[in-house]
């Protein structure tokens, strides 16, 4: 397959910087489109064969749907059908303490059973891939505002739904938010400090129109935070990628800030900003001396790799991780890079971002075939005399926060949008939230 | 610290003629001591050498050996163990130094625990009995035991007082498994008398105990499993910190369970079973051998401490206030029994403040000490001072100046650049709040920055310090630049610099 990925490379360089986007953005939407389940609308987790439905990813589908009527590659109709059985299917689903329910107390278990909508691999009832999924739910409320009677089902269930879920019960007390409740243990007592995803998560806990998070957990999981001065920027410290950016996939969080932000003189958006330095800042010092990195080429985020194994490369040992969430500057680090971590930074560094994934395509050129980005890809380990290790399969947050980031990037679509939605709003402010756009 | 279990005749550690000597006879009483100490570990040890020093009448009452847990079964033979375990673990990364890994590496398991009990003789000489009775300091041995508020009965006698000090350490703590009793288990203190290295090890807890002796045992060739029922190692930590031990411990080949309970052993044959639940996810680990270091309890059993007036819990310890007093004004606590964090260093200095409030009228804070600690893994991890969290949660705004090791020319020089070192200063200030070092050889360096605490010196000073090239310690001079650097930007400049680098 080299001859194809450089074929389809060589087209894609070839490209206008626009034109480029608009091709990446739309090969990522089609994902959407191919793992659909049509009667449930329940979205595959990744392209692997017996993939179950991942619900963040379909939050990110249900986020995806108005930006491609927007971009003419859907009809609204279409569209408004797609959420509106998806939005039915989740609202009619079982809910209950017993194991093979969809959810529980408004929340919905990680992955499901695409067919069937049933919680599958023993997983968690997950609060912050809820988050994603009533994220999702609401930017349809808020696009298909006509009355025609999808719009007006779409707007009515997205309510429902909302109110549906028992944050508080999710609360640890007037903590912090659980990470996660399983029927059989209870809640999960993983460790959840300092900054990450749940910052969406928290602004529509606290907005609940019915039973809100206590603004004290806010305060509480702020309190966390680490303020660092690390490779000569000032940032608060998440080593992953995708956590600067699933956020900022639905809030608009430039100019705006919490208490946090104002004592630090920054804001969340800038923040993002200077994590990507800071990336790019571990990527030339390279320590590990991994194949590959430079300025051009980062992108360290969570995503599969070529483990788990241990290999013995040049004269070194390597130690190479299976699906993890890597980071700079403390790892995981085995070399292994995530192009739509990268791609999806677009709108805080345009001119990098973009010259990094001309660079990658061009060097790398299996990271991208007809269906756009691939998760990860890894240039010091190689299965079959091919420059790097790609992943063999694409995965739908991939392929969600690419299309969301790009669009925020051309027309700030989703941005928009989360700006008029009065839950967004109210959850900013209790969250402390003030100035800019707000 | 002092009660370690006594152990029955014929052990090795009865040979040690300095520690409890066979044929010693208890001295007869005095009629009123200055200072009744129960327990002769660091604590003890060191608040004796002092009060008799200043001519205080001194009794000194041990049940087991003196020493206590840190010369007999802590930090002296566990550093010991890892040292020879480290020199394994090189050997056979030899390579990434451009040398010749040997041809076969072969662990002497018997020989390195045999250096652990030559080297513990070796400092055990340094605690003399015969020392502390020539500076006028009656010993005892017996079980010490509180004869009301202000009498010590021991071995048939009674001691009375006029202030006491209780030091009487800790002991492993047994977490209530079924069957782990049966099946049997090492802890530490009893590991270091083992001669055979078992193939398998199960080990129980991930804090420092256990993270450093699965580290130590892994590189000792045995295959280990390390169970810690939280999220991440060294609970408490930086998780970055825990982060950067977890990737060592993959490295190194430790198979890694966190959030896993341990809920029963069985014995198959000669093999012990730890069925282990995570998630509600159950499987099976097979060991030849458990290690338990899920922490410590406070040795306050049998002390009598309600006749004596001092409140305790059984898990946390004795009760004392700022200055090291119980409930019994003139009953103190210092070491391990009372201590929220257990240090060989926090016994020292505690004991040097109970002398001076106990008998010197003083009025010594323990808030004001500046006690740091350090996790002998390979990164060490090394604290001093406040967390981020802690400061925050005292509403002080924080700013973390943060140097990896990767940046430092000795660590890159010595292929030692797993870590970092992170100083904690107030927002606005160059006042140190705390630091955590991962590196090598943190232990050395976080002295630096608690030397800086202690003396008031703030980050912007501690830059100013002239330090050879190249050493590994440069981390710290390379944060304070950074801090020196960014102080001097105009404040206008706080949105960051640009983004090309």
């Amino acid at each position: 397959m080299p001859d194809v990925a450089s074929a389809i490379v060589t087209e894609l360089c070839a490209l206008s910087d626009d034109a480029l986007l608009d091709r990446l953005q739309r090969a990522a939407f089609s994902y959407f489109l191919q793992t659909c389940h049509p009667d449930t609308g329940l979205i595959a987790d990744t392209t692997r064969d017996g993939a179950p439905a991942s619900i963040a990813v379909v939050g990110f589908a249900l986020a995806c749907y108005p930006v491609a009527v927007e971009r003419g590659w859907m009809t609204a109709a279409d569209a408004m059908a797609r959420a509106v059985t998806t939005m039915r299917f989740l609202w009619h689903s079982p809910q209950g303490e017993h194991g093979d329910a969809t959810g529980y107390k408004g929340f919905f278990y990680h992955f499901l059973d695409r067919q069937t909508g049933r919680r599958v691999w023993q997983s968690e009832l997950s609060p912050v891939d809820t988050t994603f999924l009533l994220a999702g739910i609401l930017t349809a409320s808020a696009y298909f505002t006509a009355e025609f009677p999808d719009a007006v089902e779409i707007r009515e269930l997205a309510d429902a739904l909302y109110r549906r879920i028992d944050w508080r019960w999710m609360q640890n007390g007037d903590g912090t938010v659980w990470q996660g409740w399983k029927p059989d243990t209870g809640y999960l007592h993983y460790g959840w400090e300092g900054y990450s995803e749940a910052l969406l998560m928290y602004v529509l806990g606290l907005a609940s129109p019915t039973h809100p998070l206590s603004v004290h957990s806010y305060d509480i999981w702020t309190s966390t935070y680490q303020w660092e001065h690390l490779y000569g920027h000032d940032c608060l410290y998440a080593g992953p990628l995708f956590i600067h950016q699933f956020s900022h996939a639905w809030l608009d969080l430039e100019s705006i800030q919490d208490r946090f932000m104002r004592e630090k003189a920054c804001d969340y958006f800038e923040n993002t900003r200077r994590a990507i330095a800071i990336q790019r800042q571990y990527a030339r010092r390279n320590p590990h001396e991994y194949e590959g990195y430079g300025d051009n080429c980062w992108g360290l985020s969570a995503g599969e790799g070529p483990g788990p194994k241990a290999l013995r490369l040049n004269g070194r040992h390597r130690r190479f991780w299976g699906y993890v969430a890597r980071g700079v500057p403390y790892g995981h680090d085995d070399g292994t890079l995530n192009p739509a971590a990268m791609l999806a930074s677009l709108p805080f560094a345009p001119e990098m971002v973009l010259a990094a994934l001309r660079h990658v395509c061009q060097r790398y050129p299996q990271v991208a075939d007809e269906r756009g980005l691939r998760n990860g890809f890894n240039p010091t380990i190689s299965d079959d005399g091919s420059p790097c290790w790609v992943s063999t399969a694409h995965l739908g947050l991939d392929q969600g926060i690419v299309v969301l980031m790009i669009e925020n990037h051309r027309s700030r679509l989703i941005w928009r949008l989360m700006r008029e939605c009065p839950d967004i709003k109210l959850g900013l402010r209790r969250a402390g939230f003030e100035g800019g756009w707000l | 610290m002092a009660t370690a279990p006594i152990v029955a005749e014929g052990n090795s550690w009865f040979s040690r003629e300095g520690l409890h000597p066979a044929d010693w006879k208890n001295p007869n009483p005095a009629a009123l001591y200055d200072l009744v100490i129960i327990g002769a570990g660091p604590a003890g040890l060191l608040t004796a050498y002092e009060a008799g020093r200043l001519g205080a009448k001194v009794a000194l009452v041990e049940r087991n050996l003196f020493g206590g847990n840190c010369l007999n079964t802590g930090c002296v033979p566990s550093k010991t163990l890892i040292r020879t375990s480290r020199l394994y673990a090189d050997m056979r990364h030899a390579d990434q130094y451009g040398a010749q890994p040997p041809g076969d590496v072969v662990v002497d398991f018997g020989a390195a625990m045999e250096r652990v009990r030559r080297i513990r003789a070796r400092i055990a000489r340094e605690t003399s009995i015969t020392d502390l009775t020539a500076i006028g300091v009656d010993v005892f041995f017996g079980e010490g035991r509180f004869a009301g508020r202000a009498a010590v009965a021991v071995s048939g006698d009674t001691l009375r007082f006029e202030r006491a000090l209780i030091a009487t350490g800790t002991r492993p703590t047994i977490p209530s498994i079924p069957g782990l009793t049966t099946a049997g288990y090492e802890t530490h203190d009893t590991i270091f008398e083992l001669t055979e290295r078992p193939d398998r090890w199960v080990v129980l807890g991930g804090g420092p105990t256990g993270c450093e002796l699965s580290q130590a045992l892994c590189r000792l060739g045995s295959m280990v499993t390390l169970v810690q029922s939280e999220p991440m190692f060294l609970s408490g930590e930086e998780r970055d910190a825990a982060q950067i031990l977890s990737d060592a411990f993959e490295r190194d080949g430790i198979e890694i369970r966190l959030n896993t309970e341990a809920v029963a052993v069985r014995l198959d044959g000669t093999r012990k079973l730890v069925d282990v639940v995570r998630d509600g996810d159950t499987a099976t680990l097979v060991a030849d051998s458990i290690l338990v270091g899920v922490g410590e309890t406070p040795n306050v059993d049998g002390l009598n401490l309600g006749a004596a007036g001092v409140d305790y819990d059984a898990m946390e310890g004795i009760r004392v206030d700022d200055f090291l007093t119980t409930t019994n004004a003139n009953i103190y606590a210092a070491g391990d029994v009372c201590a929220k964090r257990r240090f060989t260093h926090f016994e020292g200095a505690s004991s040097r403040l109970v002398v001076q409030n106990a008998l010197c009228s003083g009025r010594q804070r323990v808030s004001a000490l500046t006690i740091p600690w350090c996790t002998y893994t390979d990164p060490e991890i090394a604290h001093v001072g406040l967390y981020v969290r802690e400061a925050r949660q005292q509403e002080i705004p924080v700013k973390t100046f943060t140097v990896l090791m990767h940046d430092v020319h000795r660590a890159i020089c010595d292929g030692e650049e797993d870590g970092f070192v992170k100083i904690h200063v107030r927002e606005g200030t160059d006042r140190i709040l705390g630091a955590t070092v991962v590196a090598r050889h943190a232990g050395e360096m976080i002295n630096d920055i608690s030397l800086a605490i202690q003396s008031g010196i703030g980050l912007a000073l501690l830059g100013r310090v002239i330090r050879p090239y190249p050493t590994q310690a440069a981390a710290i001079q390379m944060a304070a630049d950074a801090f020196n650097a960014r102080e001097s930007e105009d404040s206008s400049k706080r949105k960051g610099p640009p983004l090309v680098e």
